[in-house]
This record gives structure tokens, sequence and C-alpha cells, in this order.
């Protein structure tokens, strides 16, 4: 029997479940009313109690978030949805927002219902302009469906929904960075305290949630805390969705309970691409340390994946196989990270600068074991001294690949040059390719 | 927060923190960075600045943090987290972690940062260079290819910015949003390529520029003017006060070989915290300019001025003045000594109270008011002020640093501003002030619609009140009527110190009454004479228009009082004290040279009435302060005035103290009939603006580019009547002359004009013979 409990991707596959007509069909909405016909404050005990945490990567516990909004405090409140899904290898949000972007609007009234907010924002990746489309019809047709605007369902609750498009920077999937490009500002993160839940968006109270945190609420809503609890292991409860890319026969979103393993995954998604074996693979997304064909048992939850030494973060499961150049690899990332940070601080700004320079000559086999040491210590002066986390996600495949492949890097300084070829590791690659 | 600005507050919460092992109490709220500073630890950092909001931006300053046994997993920024009670602290002394990250974070620093220290203005006073020394290696490890970028930008025209040298600390825009209100420099771009920018062609046009130089903790802010000038150790800096207005800033003047280079803003906490504005610190070259008197002259009987020896100069102009009946013009630039000394000359060697600084317009209703107004206000009642309420007066134009001072409340605590004002000017608008529009000459009226006004509020007159007959006793009214403090703001540094000198008809020094017997008597006692006239005696305009047989005339420009003052005084055997050649040494039968400021010591008294001393900065110079020439003068009269140094006029002037009897109160004047404007014709109002064409700011170019531009300003009515939109040219006119300038179209009275009063194109008593409240006519030109 699968291992999957498709909740939120449970309709992907039905040729209208974009639509508000699809989506009702499923029994979709019917949580707003059993939402709204509650008191607020029992909604954010009952997401609490459901153990939902952020799935944005953080993993911070959505109910305690949303109780953090000082209440009776005569202040505008916020509800924010962090859509600016980014990261390399990131892509549940996305495909979730394309075919079902209502499961997200649903748990946005929900949500904003709970906090008494009564203006809701979702901030969506800029590049994407196909599922902000999707969304914005979507938010339309909510509109006209009377569930959003005015005095929704009848229940006397207003909520206006605003869908911001982003300007296409990474930094801006940091929650305070977010909130700093949604008031117009350039997207850098903003000091803390005071947290976004006390001064947030225009300093108000705001909550600013993932994606798949908010698309999962209704579920629970629906189904009941015991429902959602049967689910995941002891503190990583619940459904999520996990994305398998890379060189795996069938990749794509996988929603199952926390707690499953790459094992697992792997036969459920046809295993490594055929002919070839894991070489390593990263667990949440490019920003996180990355794992090997040792780590094919680790409980994919919050404290499953930290014990091994890594992070869930996104659930961004990238498979590389035996024809993958690690220091290649490695360095493609930190020319992403080069690229996106936003400058504010030194060790980030500086740091991927520099070690997008060392990297290069290590992949072209120049240099010495020396710089192996350099490039570690260098990646000790940027993880943990930034502003925010984008510098330690720079550092983190850098330190776990010296970690596991040091060789692999000496090979590449003893060779004079990579010793891989870089069209072997290609999905267009033919079989028997060198 | 500051420890400073808490101090301020009452009753402050102590926290007790550890640092490095020594215990360490501070108000609640200080930053670690700041209770380490308290031990002598010093952290080292660039983006932290104590006026500033904390940015966390650079992490040089990373410590190690434990908090009631909690110690945070990684390196905290000290420059971003208040202490608390239990807070346990390591810095780079007693932390590897700590010291390894301060290093590290250096070491980055580095990577994109050009090693031009022998060529950068900032080399050897710069906290880069101190501080790659004190955290950073001795080699780098960096082999890479570095950032490059053109270099220098112009980001105004007195502002060069080297992207290169940027450590992107945001000083410099943070200092142009929280502390001026401009923020018209921002970071743009990311990652490594961020920088420093302007929006589009928009220049950096902020009177407070200078500061982001002084503040920028590397060389990519520097001054157009002083660029490649000077190596810092070459410098010999002295402590300064600036004379450029009645402020108050505290200054450094730096000095090479004779010579100044450049001028910063010095530390007051009281008065202009860290900051100056742009004239401040770059208008000094109109003391080298190139038409300097530098020895005495006579007039000879060709009527040419000859140069002469100072025994024969003084000789003249002793046997003109003796016996004469004679005035003194100080004008408003006189330090508090040079003031006294030309009171004591007039009393003692004139024998005359024909005495008054006022080189400007005024009024006996002013006299009156100077002589008797409560002015009590200071720099630390606008910091607790519940509102504050400008007649008059536009801080940012007319005394920067008073603007900066109700900015940061405006900024802080949205206190509530009014202006009593022709139109909403750019500074109005920065303090979000509430506007009572007032037709020119309808002040009196404007004042009595103020009301809520209480004992914590403050209320700020400038000199310009004075051209409304009436409107400084419809301001002593409000004050008695409302208890609320009182400052009278002149724009020129001597102003204040004129008054406290008795350089005013109605005034002996210490602010004692001419009228008063007994004050008489202090003072004939104090200078060792028998009596001192009685009488009140005339005012700037009252000499002028006199048949006064002599005049003797300090730093006075004819031209800032009325457009026939030069015929007039020509008339009269005429003294000059002058640092360069004006309009009074054309007419002038004696010229006596005396020395600029940076070449003599002396004080000038704020606004608040708090002496700003200063020495003198250039050595050797021409450093004879006016005072000792009067004094020289005086003897050769035989009636001396035995003040033959600053420093013995300043003891006799701080001897004689201050008048403890009682002081005659205002005799009220009642508002005059409002000119009435119609058709084409309006009433003109005018203020000066910071950068002008006043005669101290000569010389110096860059500084002019970032002058505003000349306009004038009219209603939408009047636009639409002339059929003329926004900065079309317009003709203002009278029978005397006439001006014309781009129009811009304000929130104005329909029935008023306004203009610049002393600006490129539009200096209004050479063009028009009159400053205010006069009728003009308007025309599309």
């Amino acid at each position: 029997m699968s291992k999957l409990t498709p909740v939120l991707s449970a309709h992907w596959d039905e040729a209208d479940s974009f639509t508000i007509a699809g989506y009702k069909r499923n029994g979709g909405y019917s949580a707003v009313a059993k939402a709204l016909a509650m008191a607020p404050d029992e909604l954010i005990q009952l997401v609490k109690d459901s153990g939902l945490r952020g799935r944005g990567g953080a993993g911070f516990p959505t109910g305690s978030k949303w109780g953090f909004i000082p209440q009776g405090d005569n202040k505008e409140h916020y509800f924010v949805v962090n859509a600016d899904e980014s990261e390399p290898g990131t892509c549940k949000d996305t495909p979730l927002m394309m075919a079902n972007p209502h499961v997200l609007i649903e748990g946005v009234i929900i949500g904003s219902y709970a906090i008494r907010a009564n203006y809701a924002f979702i901030y969506i990746r800029g590049e994407v302009t196909h599922v902000v489309r999707r969304v914005q019809q979507a938010i339309e047709d909510a509109y006209a469906a009377g569930l959003l605007g005015k005095n929704i369902l009848g229940k006397g609750f207003d909520l206006e929904l605003v869908l911001h498009v982003g300007a296409g920077a990474y930094i801006c999937g940091e929650e305070t960075a977010l909130l700093d490009s949604l008031e117009g500002f350039r997207g850098q993160p903003r000091l803390r305290p005071p947290f976004p839940a006390i001064a947030g968006l225009y300093a108000k109270p705001t909550v600013v949630n993932n994606v798949e945190s908010v698309a999962s609420v209704p579920a629970i809503v629906n189904n009941g805390v015991a429902w959602f609890n049967a689910m995941g292991t002891e503190k990583s409860k619940g459904f999520t969705l996990y994305s398998l890319s890379g060189h795996v026969n069938n990749p794509g979103q996988f929603e199952a309970p926390l707690g499953i393993t790459l094992r697992e995954l792997l036969e459920i998604s046809g295993g490594v691409r055929s002919g070839h074996k894991l070489k390593f693979w990263t667990p949440g997304g490019s920003s996180t340390p990355i794992f090997t064909d040792a780590h094919l048992d680790v409980p994919l939850d919050y404290e499953g994946v930290s014990a091994a030494g890594s992070m869930l973060g996104t659930k961004a499961l990238q498979i590389f196989d035996e024809t993958t150049c690690v220091v290649r690899a490695v360095l493609r990332w930190t020319e992403f990270y080069k690229h996106e940070s936003c400058g504010k601080c030194t060790p980030c700004r500086e740091g991927t600068w520099w070690l997008v320079q060392v990297l290069k000559d290590l992949e072209a086999g120049k240099g010495t074991e020396a710089d192996l040491d350099k490039l570690l210590d260098l990646c000790d002066n940027i993880m943990g001294r930034s502003f925010c986390a984008l510098a330690d996600g720079a550092a983190s495949p850098i330190i776990s690949s010296l970690k596991y492949f040091r060789q692999e890097y000496l090979d590449h300084l003893s060779a004079g040059r990579c010793p891989f070829d870089p069209i072997a590791s290609t999905l267009f690659a033919t079989a028997g390719a060198k | 927060m500051s420890i400073q600005e808490l101090g301020t507050e009452q009753a402050v919460e102590l926290i007790t923190c550890v640092i490095d092992g020594f215990e360490v109490t501070v108000p609640k709220g200080t930053l670690v960075i700041r209770a380490a500073e308290k031990l002598g630890i010093q952290i080292p950092r660039f983006c932290d600045h104590p006026l500033l909001a904390p940015a966390g931006a650079c992490r040089q300053c990373l410590v190690d943090i434990e908090i009631n046994g909690r110690a945070f997993p990684k390196p905290q920024a000290s420059c971003t987290i208040p202490v608390e009670n239990g807070m346990i602290v390591k810095t780079q002394l007693t932390s590897a972690v700590a010291d390894k990250a301060q290093k590290g974070v250096m070491e980055l620093l580095l990577i994109n940062h050009p090693l031009d220290c022998p060529v950068c203005d900032k080399g050897g006073e710069c906290p880069l260079q101190n501080q790659a020394m004190s955290s950073g290696r001795s080699e780098s490890r960096f082999e890479g290819v570095k950032r490059t970028f053109e270099k220098p930008v112009a980001i105004s025209s007195q502002v060069l910015l080297d992207r290169e040298r940027c450590v992107l600390c945001a000083r410099c825009t943070r200092f142009s949003e929280q502390i001026a209100g401009d923020p018209f420099i921002t970071l743009n771009e990311r990652g490594a390529l961020q920088q420093v920018g302007i929006y589009e062609d928009e220049p950096f046009d902020s009177y407070y520029s200078g500061n982001t130089v002084q503040i920028c903790p590397v060389g990519a802010l520097t001054g157009t003017s002083y660029r490649f000038r000077a190596r810092p150790f070459d410098l010999v800096s002295t402590n300064s006060a600036c004379e450029h207005c009645a402020s108050g800033c505290s200054m450094r003047t730096d000095v090479r070989r004779g010579k100044t280079l450049r001028r910063l803003a010095g530390e007051d906490a009281d008065v202009n915290e860290e900051w100056n504005c742009d004239k401040g610190r770059w208008a000094f070259k109109y003391e080298v300019s190139k038409n300097r008197i530098t020895v005495p002259m006579i007039r000879d009987a060709s009527g040419q001025l000859q140069e002469t020896s100072w025994p024969e100069a003084l000789a003249a102009a002793a046997s003109g003045l003796k016996n004469a009946r004679a005035g003194v013009l100080v004008g408003g630039r006189a330090t508090v000594e040079d003031a006294y000394g030309y009171s004591k000359f007039a009393r003692v060697a004139l024998g005359t109270n024909n005495i008054d600084f006022r080189a400007r317009s005024h009024s006996s209703e002013e006299l009156d008011f100077l002589a008797s107004a409560p002015l009590n206000a200071t720099y630390k009642d606008i910091d607790k002020a519940d509102q504050v309420v400008l007649i008059s007066f536009e801080p940012e134009d007319e005394s920067p640093i008073v603007f900066l001072r109700i900015y940061k409340q405006t900024h802080k605590r949205a206190i509530k501003v009014t202006s009593i004002a022709p139109f909403a000017s750019r500074g109005t608008q920065k303090l979000n002030a509430k506007l009572i529009k007032t037709a020119t000459g309808n002040e009196v009226a404007a004042i009595s619609t103020l009301s809520g006004l209480t004992a914590k509020s403050v209320i700020l007159v400038g000199e310009r009140a004075t051209e409304t007959t009436g409107a400084l006793s419809a301001v002593i009214k409000l004050v008695n009527d409302s208890g609320a403090k009182l400052g009278w703001i002149p724009r020129r540094a001597g102003e204040k110190g004129a008054i406290a000198a008795g350089a005013l008809p109605n005034l002996l020094p210490g602010n004692r009454p001419i009228t008063d017997a007994s004050a008489r008597v202090d003072i004939a006692t104090a200078w060792n004479i028998d009596s001192l006239p009685s009488e009140v005696g005339m005012s700037s305009t009252e000499i002028i228009n006199s048949d006064l047989q002599a005049v003797l005339i300090g730093g006075v420009d004819p031209m800032d009082i009325s457009s026939d003052a030069k015929v007039k005084l020509a008339k009269k055997f005429v003294v000059s004290l002058e640092i360069r050649q004006s309009d009074i040494t054309d007419i002038a039968s004696v010229v006596l040279p005396v020395a600029a400021v940076v070449e003599k010591s002396g004080s000038f008294m704020d606004w608040q009435g708090s002496a700003r001393n200063f020495e003198a900065a250039v050595e050797q110079s021409l450093n004879r302060s006016d005072v000792r020439i009067l004094s020289m003068l005086a003897d050769e009269i035989g009636k001396p005035i035995n003040l033959a140094t600053v420093k013995s006029a300043r003891n006799e002037f701080e001897s004689i103290g201050n008048w403890d009897g009682s002081k005659n109160s205002m005799k009220p004047v009642a508002a005059a009939s409002v000119i009435n404007a119609s058709g084409d014709e309006a009433v003109l109002n005018s203020w000066r603006n910071l950068l002008d064409k006043g005669s101290m700011q000569d010389g110096e170019d860059n500084l002019a580019g970032t002058a505003r531009k000349s306009i004038v300003v009219i209603s939408s009515a009047r636009a639409k009547t002339l059929g003329v939109s926004e900065n079309d040219l317009v003709r203002v006119s009278n029978e005397y002359g006439a001006i014309t300038l781009p129009c811009s179209i304000n929130d104005i009275e329909d029935s008023s004009v306004w203009l610049p009063r002393n600006s490129q194109s539009s200096q209004l008593i050479r063009n028009l013979g009159t400053v205010s409240n006069s009728i003009v006519k308007v025309a599309k030109a």
C-alpha cells in the first residue's frame, strides 16, 4: 500500500481542479463556513492543538504564530502569505497554487478570521506569471462567490485579499524582507525585534505564513485534530508535500506523512535514474546541508533530519546520481546565493562574492589542499555571522560537501581539472555517455 | 537610544550586566556596544552610530551573549541588542568566537575595498584603516578579483561618491532619512553591487549633506572642495564655533600652514549634537578671498584710498571721530567681545548711545521687544515641547540646527508644529507642520488665532517678525496668555551677543536699560567714568538718515539695510573696520583691517543665550579682533576703553554680569492695516535661503551648486490670471526695478508674492529696493 496521503494534492489530476467549481465539488470552502461559526480564539487553539508547523522551512508552530498577535489592541492586523517560492529545488507552492489556488484562499480566509485581520496579501514570486494569473482569477472568483469582500457568507466578517507580485528577489522570501517589499521598499531583512507579530506590515501586527501551511488549515478544520495527528511523527504532525527532482525517474510532488524516508519516496517515485546510483541529495532545498546514500533511512521530519545534521527545510529533495560533480553542483548553488544576496550585511555580500571565486578555481582544479581549509574557514566566518539566514544557506552546501566529499575536491586538484563529464549528468545524456 | 538621550528622561530604570567580567550599570535601553564603551571596552564597528537607529548591517561588532545562563547560539551584533539584567557579554577580549567573528568580518570587508589609502582623503583618520589594524589580519587571503566601479561619482556639486571604498554601512542614507529628512540618497542594487545612489538625475539636494561625509567610516563620501587637498596628520585642529548663524554649532577648524582647509561639525549634545549645515561646513573661503584688506587705508585729498601705517590711520580716524556727533553701526556678525568693545567705545570714546547692531529690517517695536521680552527657550525645551510654533521663521533656511532639533521630535514623537508663513516651504513640509497661511503683513491676526499653547510649548520667532508692525507685541501677548517658552532667533551669529553687550541704543551691557539711572551707575562704576549718556540713542536707520557727522562701521553691508544707505553714509566721516573690500570701503575715510573668525578668538552667543567660545585657528595671521583696534582708537581719541585683548574684554564683560533690576514691560504696538493689493499688484514677501548670495559664502562654488533655485511663488489664481504655468517666467517689479524668475505655483494667498531675499538673480534690496510688505507688480515675462 502506498504511503502517500494526498490531501492538498488529492484532486490535482482532475482537469478542473483549479476552478472554484472543481474545488467546491470536492468539498472546498466547507471549512470556511465551519470556521466562521467558531470563535477566532477557538480556531487558533485548534491549529495549535493540531501541531501544524510552518511548511516554509523553519517549522515554527503555525498556531503559536497566530497566537502572538495581540488582540483588542485597536490596530489593523494583516495576514500575509509568503508565496515567494524561489529556493533552488523547492517546487511545492507553485504547483499547489497552479493546481488548486482555492485551498490557499480558503486557508487565508480562515487564518485572517482567526487573527482578526480584514486585509490579507499573497506575496507571489514574480517570475511565475502563469501562476499569478491563475491565483488572480481564483481571487476574482472567490469575490464573486461572496467568499471575499464584505460580510463573507453572511457571517459579518470582511476580508480584502490582495495579490502582490514580487520583482524577483530570493531575499523577499525572508519574511521581513517580504514585508519591506510589500510596502514598496527594496526588499532587505528588517532588524528583529520587533517581530512581525508586533510590528509587521506598516508596523501593524502581522502573520506571515507559507502557502502550504495556510493551505493545510482547511483540512484540519474539516477533519479535526485527531485526524491530522494520526499522520506524522511525535513532534512533526500531519502530511506534507515532498518535491523530488533531479536524477529520479518520476520527479514531482509526493504528499506523505512527515517522517517518511527517502528510501520510501524513491520507491514511490520509480527510483534513481535507471542505471545509476544515488550520490548525494538535499533534504530541504539548496540551503540545507546535503545528505548522501548513507541517509536513505533518515526520517524526513523536523527532528529526524536535524539529528542527522541537516534541516527539513522545504522538503525539496534534489537527487544527484554518481555522474554529478559535487564541486560543480555546489558552485552553481553558491553562484545563486551570490546573485541573490541583498547586500545588507558584510558576511553574505562579501562572503558569497569570495566563495564563488574560490569554488570556481577548485572546480577548475586550481589550488592546493590548503585552499580547502581556507574555504572551510571562510564558511565559518560567514555561517551564523550574517543578518539573516541567507548566508547560512550559502555556506551549508559547501561545508557539508566538504564533509562527505573532501576527496572529490582533492581529485580536482590532483587532476588539474574537473574529473567529471558534465554531459553525463544531464537528463538528456544517453545511456553510456561518459 | 543613546545614554545621553536617556539621561534627559526622569526616573530611568537601571540595568546591570557583565561585560568581559566587569559589572556595568546603565539605563534601560542602552545598547551592549555602548555599555561596553562605558567600561572603556571598544568593540569595533562601522554602521553603528549613537544618533542613528541601529542597522546591524556591517556585523563588525559581533560579541558572545548569554542571558541568565542561556547563551545565544551565534555571536550577536552588539549595536542592536539592549542590555538586560543578568546578561553576560564576552567581547573580542574574552571570547575566541567573538574575536574570530570580528576578524572574519574585517577580512570580508577588505576583500572588495581598494588599497588606495595613500591617496584617500580618509587615510590617517579612517575607522576602516584603524580597525583593520586592531581587528584585521596582517595579510590578506583574498587572491581573487575585486569589484570595481567608476570613481568618483558626483552625487551633488559638493559631495563625491567613491563606490569602491564604500562598506555599505548605510550611515549616510540613515542620516539623510532620519536626521535631515532628506532621503535623496539610498542604497541601490544588491549583493556586492549594492551601492549608494541618487534618484536618476536628482542630486543630493540637502542642506545637511556634509554630515554624511563626516560620518562616512571610510573614504567613500568626500567633499569636492577638500578632496585630495590634505592629509589629516598635516592638519592642526582647533575647536571653534560657527560664525554663520545663531544656531550655535560647535565646530572644528582644520588648518595647514596658515590656511583653513576644512571645517567639521563639533560635538555638543546640548546644541548641535554632532551635526552642522553645509554653510557652516563649507563656507569659509571668504576669509582668504581676493579682496581681503590687509593694511590700513586713508582716503587722500583726491578721494583715493591709500595704504598707510597703523599710527597714521588711527590718528586720522581719531581726528574724525573726536568731538564729532557720531554713531556706531556694529553689524550682526561681531563676537560678544567685539560687540562689547563697540558698545563701550560708543559710550566712552564717543559719548553717545547712537549704536545699533541691526543691519537688516528693524523697528522701534523690536528695540522695545529685545529689551523686555522673556527669551527663555532652549534646545532642551524643544526636546520636551508639546508643540512648537514658528512665527516669521523658517528654521531650515534661517537656523538649520534648530530645524534638525524640531525635526528630531517630529520624527520621534510626532509633535505638533505650526508655522505662520506665506506658504508651506520645504522645511515646513518636512516638519509636517500645520501652516497658518498668512498674507504678508497679516501676521498679527494669524498669531491671534493660535490656541492650545501650554507652558511646555515653544514659540520661536524670527527676525523678520519686526517687518510687520504689531507682530512682536502680539507674540508677547501670546506668551503672557499661554505661559509658553519664547525664543527669538536672529539669523546672524552676532546678534544675541550684541544685545547682551549693549550694542543697542536702549541697552547697556548685561541687558541694562539705558533709561534706568542705577543701571547707568552700574556701568559707569565698572568702566570707571563719571557718567554715561542717558538718552536713548539712534537706531541704524536713524543713524544713516541723521545729520551725524561721523560713523564707525563694523561688518555691515549697507544693502542689508536699505538701497540708499550707502549714499547717505557717504556724506559722513566713515571709519570702517572690515576684513574685505565692501560697499563701505568705497565710502570710508579710514579703513582698518580686522581679523576673520578663524584668525581670532572670541565667542558668539547662540539663540539660547549661551556663549560659544572659540580660539584662533590660524596662527600668525592678522589676529586683530575688532576690540583691540577699538581700544587703540579710543586711546588715540584720549578716552581709553582699556580692552587691549579679547580676553580682557571677555573678563570685563563677564564681571559686569546681567541686570538683576526690573525690566520695563513692552509697550504694545497695535497692528497696522494690511496693505491691499489688487489686479496685477501683490504684496511682497521674502526670506533668505540658507545658501544664497551672502557675502560669507563667497568663493565656494561647490556649495553654491546646491543652493535652491530662485523662484517666484504665486498662487494658482494669479497664475491663471497671468496665463502662466509652473516654471514660466514671471516679472516682479516696482518703480525701483524688476526681477524676472521662473514661477512656482503654490498655496499662497492670492494677494502675496514670494521671492528669495538675496539669491542668484533675486537680490531684493538691490533689485527692488525693498524686501517685504510693499506693493509690487507681477506680470508674465
